[in-house]
């Protein structure tokens, strides 16, 4: 398809259409916007940072989380990482089917990631505690749940995009939409690297 | 698969090689800072530069071998706005540590 | 069922309010009433509520502001008229709960619900026609923006009859925000109408940054952009890296509220004081973004009416940047008082002094640019001299309260006080008026009337001095600010002094409504026929008033700083092309308007408690956004033919408009011929 910038009118071509350049607008916007999602991490980061030490009394990292647990919960969004890095080639490649098959596998993954941290986070409330025990306890669900609400709703544009390519095709909007959704996705798993590095591997030392 | 293959907007995409060498690259990265952590061998302080620049590289390694950000004038707006990026996080976490800190020594 | 929403919610026992309210419904009615009588539903929803033409999306952002500021204005009549009275023991009229909830309604008012619309619609209407471009980079999500926006605004308005607005002020500091010191629904309207707006706010920053970076005209390399465009390019910075700490901030005191959390309580560890941290750590960076795009409108217009070229154009950039690099770092002047230690405050005081170094330049380069300029006092040049005049003042106590030990004294007083409205009224709000005075002809096809224009102005200027420069002298000795009445006799004559500077400010606001309404009526004589009514330097002036839907036929070509004033010397601005090319426009999309409505549905039901009617409003905002998603089918083309004919009426125009006015010293420009 062609992307020709605005400049170039066809003197030639009679009725050719000026065609601004889609594509990299909608993804040098996504970029920007995942740029000051960051400074939403930031903030969040910066909290726990402050407040991360303030247990009230009440537990603190190293008694409430399990390393094994999180390796497996890391492993499942890096994997997925990848699994989504191998629809795309598909996608490059026209491979409809393959593309089906890389995102429903990515989709699982980050399931199975959502799954396990809702477990998690069940079972400290259940246990008394809950965001509303202390203030490390308030910036740890924040931080870690904002990050796991964003991989929600990466899972819910995923299943509509999914739903897209299954019924549209790998036609261009498709392809872009894909395209920014693939920036989300890995950086989702990069935000990870830091949650789980500063909350709870520093947590536990 | 083509190296340092460029899609009709001219941004990075990747290769087959380029997604299985981030992915090596991560689970080592990855495995470094959690077996510091569990095995507890080293200083307290060595294990956090550990958790610290393993979590850097990785998430350098993410932004090249999967976001396919690189030098090349396609990726340059996107290089620029991260490390705008980056310079604002620097400013307002390491302000935010600095100046609470200090209204916590002197305040509470 | 509803929550925590009943009758009693209304506040019948509080005249005032409820007068208020009744004259607001009423006159909503009269609106109503009067569109439906007129038969004007269809044209209001094909038309306006659901154009994604950025011009209309922009009137519809001034409209907005405009009616806020009506608003906010009549909290500050209330506030000064309480305190004139208030003196020595009396209680005036307001109790101070009513007093608290409004100076919060009048700062919050003013910033987001005033200010930011205001600078939005200007962009809206100008930025892409002065790049050369067509449209934003992003029709469907400016529409989005706008749209949350009028949703805030409406929480806002809607909080003064149904249940109170917050009493917190416009900064909400914990721990009064906290549900135990704040129990109502107030700060909860506050919250999700800061919430939904400073959303909105951040998707128009995603907008015209992507627009400014990859919509210009071939040919308009960075160092040719108006200087209004690189005002709105660093104003777009500042919102996109700035507002998602504030997205954060309002977040975490929502978690506090709704869910029991910690962080800005005074117990089981959270930390007060990072509120306000967090809270201007965005704060800061939102004056600089009310008053950007003023410096900006100020460029254009000191060039236009000094019939120059802006003075010191690299300058002025880096000066543009080096204000917006150094407001980010500068947040704890807001807070030098709240307790951290002299190295702390120290360079954050030195960071603050410095960002009057690259103000300082600006001035000068304005003024440099009217030096030998032949001068036409227009409207915009009352605003923008006076501007020059009264900003300097409030820059200079700005400087004198960056010295940490003397904001020891000054700080929350009302030196404090005038000092802000010193920079914001002169600054943002003068700049908006000249831009709405300069910019009018372009998005409605006439202008406005200048003689009402200059009284306002005048009613305006000598209205700001009475009502702030008794406020420096408060401030030194010693009134707080937010006080609803006072015991202190020596401050009784100067507030009286600033009530009737309210006064006279608010002639200059009914002079400016006299001057829509005389415009209106005589829009035939003020008529604008050929886009260029001032002589302008920039492409916004080649369009004509009001532009096609497509702004241009053909791209421009830029070759120069000044773009269109090159294009009159070389005698080539109003060149035919050789032919007209089909054009692409986005269509016309209700999903904007329907999410804006649905945010507004979910912002109220937040606020009362009524849970079912939030997740239904939120899955209703999920899916319009998937619904829209699947629509393939969102731009309609218009033929060339169409093109040329709305390009042959503009030319026949512009030859009617020569032939009348050949000895006329402005130059009109004359078209040329087709080949």
């Amino acid at each position: 398809m062609m992307t020709t910038d605005a400049s170039t009118i066809g003197t030639a071509h009679n009725q050719e259409v000026e065609l601004p350049d889609t594509v990299g607008i909608q993804t040098l916007g996504f970029w920007i916007y995942l740029m000051s999602d960051l400074i939403i991490f930031s903030t969040l980061f910066a909290t726990f940072a402050v407040l991360g030490r303030n247990y009230a009394g009440g537990p603190t990292g190293k008694e409430l989380f399990e390393l094994p647990y999180l390796l497996v919960e890391t492993l499942f969004l890096l994997f997925s990482s990848v699994t989504y890095g191998l629809a795309m080639l598909a996608v490059h490649d026209g491979k409809k089917k393959w593309v089906l098959i890389g995102l429903a596998v990515t989709f699982l993954l980050g399931l199975g990631f959502v799954s396990m941290e809702i477990n998690e986070f069940h079972r400290m409330i259940a246990a008394g505690h809950g965001p509303d025990r202390s203030a490390f306890l308030s910036s740890f669900f924040t931080l870690v749940g904002t990050h796991g609400t964003h991989v929600t709703f990466g899972l819910i544009w995923m299943a509509v995009v999914i739903g897209q390519v299954a019924v549209k095709g790998l036609t261009s909007p498709v392809q872009s939409r894909l395209m920014r959704l693939s920036m989300f996705w890995h950086f989702l798993d990069i935000i990870w690297i830091g949650i789980f590095s500063i909350v709870y591997l520093m947590g536990v030392m | 698969m083509s190296q340092a293959a460029v899609d009709s907007t001219g941004a990075g995409r990747g290769s087959l090689k380029s997604y299985l060498t981030g992915f090596i690259l991560s689970l080592i990265l990855t495995a470094i800072p959690f077996a510091l952590v569990m095995n507890g061998t080293l200083s307290p302080s060595a294990t956090l530069a550990g958790i610290l620049s393993a979590g850097m590289v990785q998430i350098l390694v993410h932004l090249h071998y999967f976001l396919h950000l690189d030098t090349s004038s396609a990726a340059r707006w996107n290089v620029l706005a991260m490390i705008f990026t980056v310079l604002i996080m620097i400013l307002f976490v390491g302000g935010t540590i600095w100046i609470m800190n200090s209204l916590h020594y002197r305040m509470m | 069922m509803f929550g925590k929403l009943s009758l009693a919610a209304i506040p019948y026992d509080q005249p005032i309010t409820i007068s208020a309210v009744g004259g607001a419904v009423l006159l909503g009615l009269v609106i109503l009433g009067l569109i439906t009588y007129y038969r004007k539903w269809t044209y209001l929803y094909k038309e306006w509520l659901t154009s994604l033409d950025h011009k209309k999306i922009g009137i519809m952002y001034i409209i907005l502001a405009l009616v806020m500021l009506l608003r906010g204005f009549s909290d500050a009549i209330l506030m000064r008229s309480q305190q004139a009275m208030a003196a020595g023991g009396s209680p005036g009229f307001l109790t101070p709960g009513h007093f608290d909830q409004i100076f919060s309604a009048h700062g919050s008012i003013m910033i987001i619900f005033m200010a930011m619309p205001f600078l939005a619609g200007l962009i809206n209407i100008v930025v892409p026609q002065q790049i050369g471009a067509r449209d934003v980079a992003f029709p469907f999500m400016n529409s989005l923006s706008l749209w949350l926006t009028t949703a805030a605004a409406l929480l806002v308005m809607v909080s003064l009859g149904v249940g109170e607005f917050s009493q917190a002020g416009w900064s909400g500091y914990a721990p009064l925000t906290e549900l135990q010191y704040s129990p109502g629904t107030g700060v909860d309207y506050w919250i999700w109408a800061f919430q939904i707006a400073g959303i909105a706010s951040t998707m128009t920053g995603i907008n015209f940054l992507v627009t400014i970076m990859k919509m210009r005209a071939p040919g308009m390399k960075p160092m040719r952009m108006p200087l209004f465009i690189w005002t709105t390019f660093c104003t777009m910075v500042l919102v996109v890296w700035a507002f998602p700490v504030l997205t954060a901030a309002l977040a975490m005191v929502t978690l506090d509220r709704y869910l029991g959390m910690h962080f800005f309580t005074n117990t089981l560890g959270g930390n007060m004081m990072m509120y306000a941290n967090l809270f201007w750590t965005w704060g800061h960076p939102e004056v600089y973004i009310v008053i950007l795009p003023a410096f900006g409108i100020f460029s254009e217009v000191v060039a236009t009416f000094s019939g120059k070229r802006l003075f010191g154009y690299v300058s002025m950039v880096y000066a543009t940047a080096a204000i917006t690099i150094l407001s980010f770092s500068v947040w704890v002047h807001h807070f030098f008082t709240m307790g951290a230690s002299p190295n702390v405050n120290l360079f954050f005081g030195i960071a603050t002094m410095l960002i009057a170094i690259p103000t300082g330049v600006k001035i000068f380069n304005w003024l440099f640019t009217m030096y030998r300029g032949r001068i036409r006092f227009t409207p915009p040049m009352y605003w923008t001299l006076g501007f020059i005049v009264t900003f300097a003042i409030g820059g200079a106590a700005g400087v004198l309260m960056a010295v940490p030990p003397a904001d020891y004294v000054l700080h929350n007083s009302l030196f404090l006080i005038a000092h802000f409205h010193n920079v914001l009224i002169p600054g943002t709000l003068f700049g908006f008026f000249a831009g709405y005075y300069y910019w009018f002809p372009k998005a409605t096809g006439f202008r406005l009337q200048e003689n009402w224009g200059k009284r306002a102005f005048w009613c305006w200027a000598i209205g700001f001095y009475l009502a702030f420069i008794p406020l420096y002298v408060l401030g030194f000795m010693g009134m707080p600010r937010r006080m609803a009445h006072y015991a202190t006799p020596a401050w009784h004559p100067y507030l009286l002094v600033a009530a009737l500077g309210t006064a006279v400010i608010a002639l200059g606001i009914v002079f400016l409504g006299i001057q829509l309404l005389v415009s209106i009526k005589e829009r035939q004589a003020l008529s604008d026929l050929t886009g260029d009514p001032w002589d302008g330097r920039t492409l916004e002036w080649m369009t004509s008033s009001p532009p096609a839907v497509y702004n241009f036929p053909k791209i421009p070509v830029v070759d120069e700083i000044d773009a269109f004033m090159d294009m009159k010397e070389k005698g080539v601005a109003y060149r035919r092309p050789d032919q007209y090319n089909d054009i692409e426009m986005p269509k016309n999309a209700p999903h904007g308007f329907i999410i804006g409505a649905s945010a507004f549905v979910f912002g109220f039901a937040m606020i009362w408690y009524i849970w079912w009617l939030a997740i239904l409003a939120a899955l209703g905002m999920l899916f319009t956004v998937i619904a829209r998603s699947f629509d393939d089918d969102t731009h309609y083309l218009i033929p060339a033919a169409e093109v040329e004919r709305i390009e042959n009426e503009r030319y026949r125009q512009l030859a009617a408009v020569a032939k009348r006015h050949l000895a006329d010293e402005q130059t009109i420009p004359e078209p040329v011929p087709e080949m």
